[in-house]
């Protein structure tokens, strides 16, 4: 299947799994950009359809985004927003310095 | 796609070895909505409140949480578009920006790329000391803006603060039509003025409720454009021109050494007053921009625009020409007082029932000079309208003179009552007894009869004749009344 889109090199996926923060072992970058390619392929064969004309579609509802009114309503919930924090220190998020 | 036809003018041209170098400059200008409430959650805006108090679980990014979007801030954003004499978009769109920063809890920032709800525009400005130049607006969409990583609280760590995460901004981007650091910064001042006009920002930049990013890249006057540089989140217009005049020479020496720009993006040392890469081309972002599935496209009226632009407030344009004709002063007096909503209010304030020019130069000369002097914003002057009117009607009505009202002035800025108040207190009141007034004149022209003999001759003399009484007086004769007495008892 792979033949069909060679689109993506290791180099890719090193690239793509550096940008989502993901830890790939260099000895799987070929593996998976071959996973990749046949998956572009596959998705690929959508092109045959004819969508001439066809205003493209990126939501499954026919209807205009609900609008709210500017109210304060929420918020004030400090301890449930902290929860899952591994560190936290007077009310704020730690984290390790992402700052030199 | 960007042009950059215009050339700049031949006095902001920077030198360079071989040949001059001129300047293109575009911003995008983060512009805070002044909405109580988040894009697209109910937590609160107010600045200044404890850390993640005012972050609901949508701002948090808890799964499963939902954006909903604020209507007041779409409504803003289309006053907003159309004081910027633009296009607006009645279908847009949300889509998803993604990158990863600890204060960016979603992992991605909602923003409009494709379909954002205002287009091309453009805006006049006036440069301090160049000529009126047209600045096109490439576009304003919608976004959520990131919480605040806080770096010095620790020195192992960072503290991070979503109150920020989900408020709403309008991101104004502009064609690359400046061409000199006096361009940009008056291109921030007349946006600034119109959102502030408009109530759709309070445009506060120390609370960083207003900033630029510049983008900045140099050329041979009229040539190819060359690689630009963005230097993220200036927060002032001094800062902005300083950014800017850095940037260009630091790109210029490169060049003229043979290398070449990186596209990067730098951020600005207000303390060293220079540019510094903050990420460099290899960490480039690729957003993977894509259209946000939980948010359903935005789709307003024609009818809901023309309802908006038939209740726009007045712009500093047409404020401007309308103090030149209704109060008849300058238009370079004009232009300075309505570059911002408080000082035109202020001007209008203090002008009504008052000789309008007398208003304008006082508050452009002493009042805007001794704010300047204290770093104070007009809006927290010690000194409002109604009590410089006072002062100003003391003028008016010949209880004191122009020079002792300075005087008062400064005894008001520094807090030391109203301007009747001082008056009375210190005896300052204008002598306008002319008998009073008389006895001074014939004391000093009996001290000075050597050259009361000369007046005759040397008419100009009389001017020394004034000096004495009014030093005599304390300032305080009528300078018109003593210039009569002395005339007339000098036989002139």
């Amino acid at each position: 299947m792979s033949e069909k889109n060679t689109g993506v090199t290791a180099k890719t996926v090193e690239k793509i799994a550096r940008l989502s923060r993901l830890h790939v072992e260099p000895d799987r970058l070929a593996y998976l950009a071959d996973e990749m390619n046949g998956l572009l392929a596959w998705i690929e064969q959508l092109g045959e359809v004819d969508v001439k004309g066809v205003e493209p579609m990126t939501s499954a509802v026919e209807m205009p985004a609900p609008l709210r009114k500017d109210e304060i309503t929420d918020g004030g919930v400090r301890d449930k927003v902290l929860a899952n924090a591994p560190k936290t220190e007077s009310g704020y998020f730690v984290v390790p310095r992402s700052v030199e | 796609m960007f042009t950059a036809k215009r050339v700049a003018d031949k006095k902001d041209w920077l030198s360079g070895r071989d040949h001059d170098w001129e300047i293109i400059i575009g911003l995008e200008v983060h512009a805070q909505v002044a909405s109580k409430s988040k894009l697209f959650s109910g937590a609160a805006t107010e600045y200044g409140a404890e850390p993640n108090t005012q972050v609901s679980l949508v701002d948090a990014a808890m799964p499963g949480m939902l954006p909903v979007v604020n209507e007041f801030c779409i409504e803003q954003a289309v006053r907003t578009g159309l004081g910027l004499n633009a296009q607006i978009n009645l279908y847009s769109r949300f889509d998803r920006k993604n990158y990863f920063y600890p204060d960016l809890p979603q992992g991605y920032q909602i923003s409009q790329f494709e379909f954002p709800i205002v287009g091309e525009g453009e805006i006049e400005i006036e440069p301090e000391g160049g000529e009126a130049v047209i600045v096109g607006i490439e576009r304003l969409h919608l976004e959520q803006d990131a919480g605040k990583s806080i770096h010095d609280l620790s020195p192992d760590d960072t503290f991070v603060d979503l109150n920020r995460s989900g408020v709403c901004l309008m991101e104004i981007v502009s064609k690359p039509d400046m061409r000199s650091p006096e361009e940009a910064s008056a291109y921030v001042e007349k946006v600034r003025g119109i959102v502030r006009a408009l109530g759709t920002c309070d445009g506060d930049m120390e609370k960083g409720n207003l900033r630029a990013d510049v983008n900045v890249s140099v050329r041979k006057p009229g040539g190819d454009l060359g690689t630009r540089c963005e230097i993220k989140n200036v927060n002032s217009m001094r800062f902005i021109r300083q950014a800017i005049n850095y940037e260009a020479r630091r790109q210029i020496d490169i060049l003229e050494a043979g290398g070449e720009i990186d596209q990067e993006t730098r951020l600005f040392d207000n303390a060293k007053g220079e540019t510094r890469t903050m990420r460099s081309k290899e960490d480039a972002h690729d957003y993977r921009y894509f259209p946000d599935p939980d948010l359903l496209p935005i789709n307003i009226t024609q009818e809901f625009v023309d309802g908006i632009k038939a209740n726009l407030p007045e712009l500093p344009d047409a404020r401007k020409a309308r103090f030149v004709v209704d109060y008849g002063i300058p238009e370079y007096d004009a232009r300075i007082l309505t570059a911002d909503k408080a000082k035109g209010d202020f001007y209008e304030r203090l002008a009504k029932g008052r000789d309008a020019k007398i208003a304008a130069n006082w508050m452009m000369g002493d009042l805007f000079g001794a704010l300047n002097k204290a770093s104070i914003n007009l809006d927290d002057s010690p000194v409002n309208s109604d009590a410089l009117g006072e002062l100003l009607d003391l003028i008016g009505d010949k209880t004191i003179s122009g020079k002792i009202a300075k005087d008062v002035f400064e005894k008001m800025f520094a807090g030391e009552g109203g301007a009747n108040e001082i008056v009375e207190r210190e005896g300052l009141k204008q002598v306008t007894d002319t008998g009073a007034i008389e006895k001074m004149v014939q004391d000093v022209i009996d001290a000075n009869a050597d050259q009361a003999a000369k007046v005759a001759d040397n008419p100009r003399l009389v001017g020394f004749f004034v000096g004495q009484v009014m030093k005599a007086s304390g300032g305080k004769a009528n300078p018109q009344a003593v210039n009569e007495i002395l005339r007339k008892k000098l036989g002139l």
